[in-house]
């Protein structure tokens, strides 16, 4: 009797890269209806024209580069980059916007470097990096959390589906009667005018201990984020190394100047801190890779984050922390190969 | 009698596997009647194959040696059962995946009849430790839990070294395999004793039987034998259930909490590890007489009607094992000696069970995980490394074809144990890519040493050239110098004498 020959070993493997990405996606969801519940159906809208250039976007440069789209589109990474530039733009973005952040991260940040797998930087943050310099000024319009106590102009679905497609608000509404400044912005501009914590922490959109609306959809993300650890899709080590890096400062900056520096809670609810823990500097492609390394990745961009906020021009500082330490990864690698069993201390073999 | 201990130190990674044990441990192990003919490869063990002793035609016995060790590494075959040797061919065999190698192939008479033995065999302890390591070596014996070393040779290198413990292993971590578990509770009492003679040989006094916690029939056996042979230098030791423990170098890990040094063994750092099935087959040649001529071998996988364990004589071909397990089922389609994760992926059923079939696994094809895609570097498959490499960054200089940091990098200390390849979300083929770039480092090796010595050779006849150069001149320069002292005359003499040499020869 003739049999077919294989390769050992003979059991399938378990796990599956797009299966992965659509757990990430799954966990995503419940974060994502809360976003729509605070901030209106503008984030649906981001989502969609940044599932499409995405998408668009991968199709092409597989084509160009001779490969198969299908194949590229069946692992569902285009997906989670659209996602993840989605959470991290304003819910009025128009579509032009949103198209360039994309692009540019499916485009130059994934493709040029080789595809999945080959680069070097997290696609979905070089795209917002991108938004951020070319397009400042419509970062800032982030709508009213939806919260009765304050005096604000609700958006319809209509009227935001028309902001994202032309970029211009209805007659009747103006920027300043439906945005707010966002929690992180409002303690720095705070802050420069020389207002204490306690003062700016007393506004209403400063919520119960981050801000309205964002400590809901951290509380949501975080849930997803757990859900993926005991899933094994991520590991703790990076999530514990964001959250130490950003709260060991923090707390400490507290301690010493309460007045003037937001405690640690502010810090991990306001802004996209769980995000970027969970979601976001846990892409594998662009993180370190040993168990070790990765810890060191996650507090390397805790620190940023921190420093960003504290000293540097920007509100939040996730982007560049997390392209920063992406270029440190290669370095991390090097410096933190685990001791192989049987080799002494010099990692030699004896 | 001693209790089990768990005070174990600890393995890297490693993955619990379904276990797929339980199907062929139902059944007590069965033996295989003589097949009509047998086929013995004579290279079933790692180092030379051995040298055929016997002529086609002649008749042998059961036992009896028909080829010897070859070289400096081997071991000897004997014929399984009694009958007329037929040829001496290539014949596809497992070690090299279904392609032929030569083999004796014996037509059997059916009579089963027996070399003549010594009466009574001496008593192993009466023996002194270096005739009785002798006396191993022409037992045919090899490691038989898969690896095939040669045991004698593997024990006299550790009579070189300072052995603190013996290992028994007992593990048998791999899916499907159950030939060590069954042997442990159908013959504890060989196991052991097979234990007290390399205890004997080798003159170490602690003995540790490291069982999975898994076989808790294999466990409570031995510890009844243990308490019948009040021994106390034989300690069981149990051990989780987490693949690759029982590897050599893992289990010594697991047991004694020390690392076996990179490109070393055991020994070097004073343990010796042989399987619970060797230890009985030294029992069964030192006690009994018999050599090597049979073994227990799961033949199990849903491809087979009735998994199960068995005893049948080395060089019964899988096609009449199988037909004695009752047939193949539809499922029939893969046929693996050994076990899922390191098994050998044989084309053909004729191939002989060997000494170093623990399993025969046939099963329905690995349903296909998807096409392989590029490595997203999530670095599980470094979590489950039990050598603690980093695969992901492996698989990268092996694309890269980079020598110097795939050694740094530790692809030599690799135990292709496949771990990686089960969790790795790309479906990328490690441990198949990780063989080839071992093969090619192999390679460059032989290369630059054949390089090296291609140098040598050069450089030491440039230099031979250059002395006999310089030794034409010195005697020259000494004739010269003769000459000169001895006057114009003698020159005139010389000339002379060349003169008439040139015109003699015209």
């Amino acid at each position: 009797m003739k049999f077919v020959r294989h390769e050992a070993p003979y059991v399938a493997p378990v796990a599956d890269v797009a299966s992965m990405m659509r757990q990430v996606l799954f966990a995503l969801v419940p974060a994502g209806l809360v976003h729509v519940w605070y901030f209106g159906p503008g984030f649906i809208f981001n989502l969609i024209v940044a599932s499409i250039f995405c998408i668009a976007g991968e199709v092409i440069m597989m084509r160009i580069r001779g490969r198969s789209p299908a194949k590229a589109l069946s692992d569902y990474s285009a997906l989670v980059t659209a996602a993840l530039l989605a959470f991290a733009l304003p819910s009025l973005t128009p579509w032009w916007v949103t198209a360039t952040g994309a692009l540019f991260g499916i485009v130059v940040a994934k493709h040029l470097y080789g595809g999945l797998g080959f680069n070097v930087f997290n696609p979905a943050m070089a795209g917002y990096v991108v938004i951020l310099v070319a397009f400042p000024m419509y970062l800032n319009v982030w709508v009213a959390p939806r919260m009765g106590d304050i005096d604000y102009q609700y958006l319809s679905f209509l009227q935001t589906l028309g902001y994202t497609l032309t970029g211009t608000l209805p007659d009747s509404a103006t920027i300043d009667a439906i945005s707010r400044a966002t929690p992180l912005d409002a303690m720095k501009s705070g802050l420069n005018n020389m207002r204490t914590i306690a003062e700016i922490r007393a506004l209403p959109l400063m919520g119960d201990f981050g801000g309205r609306g964002w400590e809901w959809i951290g509380n949501l993300t975080a849930v997803g984020g757990f859900w993926l650890l005991i899933r094994k899709i991520i590991r703790w080590h990076i999530p514990v190394g964001v959250g130490i890096g950003l709260l060991l400062p923090a707390t400490i900056m507290y301690l010493v100047g309460p007045d003037s520096n937001p405690g640690p809670t502010f810090h991990l609810f306001g802004g996209a801190t769980i995000l970027c823990a969970f979601f976001i500097a846990t892409d594998p492609v662009s993180a370190a890779t040993s168990p070790k390394g990765r810890l060191i990745y996650g507090i390397g961009i805790g620190i940023l984050i921190y420093a960003i906020r504290r000293w540097g021009a920007y509100a939040d500082g996730v982007a560049f922390a997390v392209l920063l330490m992406n270029m440190a990864v290669p370095a991390i690698d090097y410096l933190t190969r685990p001791h192989i069993v049987g080799h002494d201390e010099q990692g030699q073999q004896p | 009698m001693s209790a089990p201990t768990y005070d174990l130190g600890k393995l890297h990674g490693g993955l619990r596997l379904d276990a797929h044990k339980s199907q062929s441990t139902a059944r007590p192990i069965m033996d295989v009647p003589v097949p009509g003919q047998l086929v013995l490869p004579i290279g079933q063990h790692v180092g030379d194959p051995a040298q055929p002793i016997v002529g086609i035609g002649e008749y042998v016995l059961k036992g009896q040696l028909i080829a010897e060790v070859h070289g400096t590494l081997g071991a000897p075959v004997h014929a399984s059962s009694s009958g007329k040797v037929v040829s001496i061919e290539p014949w596809p065999v497992a070690r090299r995946f279904g392609e032929p190698a030569p083999c004796i192939v014996i037509e059997c008479d059916g009579k089963d009849r027996p070399v003549e033995l010594a009466e009574i065999a001496p008593a192993f302890d009466e023996l002194p430790p270096d005739v009785l390591l002798q006396k191993i070596l022409h037992g045919g014996i090899v490691g038989l839990g898969g690896a095939v070393f040669p045991t004698a040779q593997k024990l006299m290198q550790a009579t070189t070294c300072d052995l603190d413990y013996l290992l028994l292993n007992g593990v048998e971590c791999e899916p499907y395999i159950s030939c060590d578990d069954v042997l442990m509770r159908e013959r504890a009492a060989e196991v052991l004793g097979g234990a007290q003679i390399l205890m004997h040989a080798l003159s170490i006094d602690r003995c540790y039987i490291v069982v999975e916690s898994d076989k808790p029939e294999a466990l409570h056996r031995l510890a009844e034998v243990m308490a019948e042979l009040d021994d106390e230098r034989l300690v069981l030791k149990l051990v989780p259930t987490i693949y690759p423990s029982g590897g050599e170098d893992q289990l010594v890990q697991l047991v004694t909490n020390l690392e076996v040094p990179s490109a070393g063994l055991p020994t070097d750092i004073g343990c010796l590890v042989q399987n619970v099935g060797t230890a009985a087959a030294i029992y069964d040649w030192i006690h009994d007489q018999e050599p090597l001529i049979s073994r227990v071998t799961t033949i199990t996988g849903n491809g087979v009607a009735a998994p199960m364990n068995v005893r049948a004589r080395i060089g019964t071909t899988v096609a009449d094992v199988v037909n004695f397990v009752g047939g193949y089922t539809e499922h029939a389609s893969q046929l693996i000696m050994g076990g899922p994760m390191t098994g050998k992926s044989v084309n053909t059923d004729r191939v002989p069970l060997v000494k170093a079939t623990n399993c025969v696994l046939i099963m329905s094809e690995t349903p296909s995980p998807g096409p392989e895609i590029a490595c997203i570097r999530c670095g599980e498959c470094a979590a489950v490394c039990p050598v603690q490499l980093l695969p992901q960054q492996l698989f990268w200089y092996a694309c890269a074809d980079d020598e110097k940091s795939l050694r740094s990098y530790g692809l030599t200390d690799c135990i292709e144990c496949g771990c990686c390849d089960l969790v790795c979300p790309s479906h990328i083929p490690l441990t198949a890519d990780f063989r080839k770039a071992k093969g090619r480092i192999r390679e460059l090796a032989d290369e630059k040493a054949r390089a090296v010595r291609a140098r040598q050779r050069f450089e030491a006849r440039n230099e031979r050239l250059e002395r006999d150069k310089r030794q034409r001149e010195q005697e020259l320069a000494r004739q010269k110098k003769h000459a000169k002292a001895a006057g114009p005359a003698a020159i005139a003499e010389i000339l002379k004498r060349k003169q008439q040499q040139k015109e003699d020869e015209d």
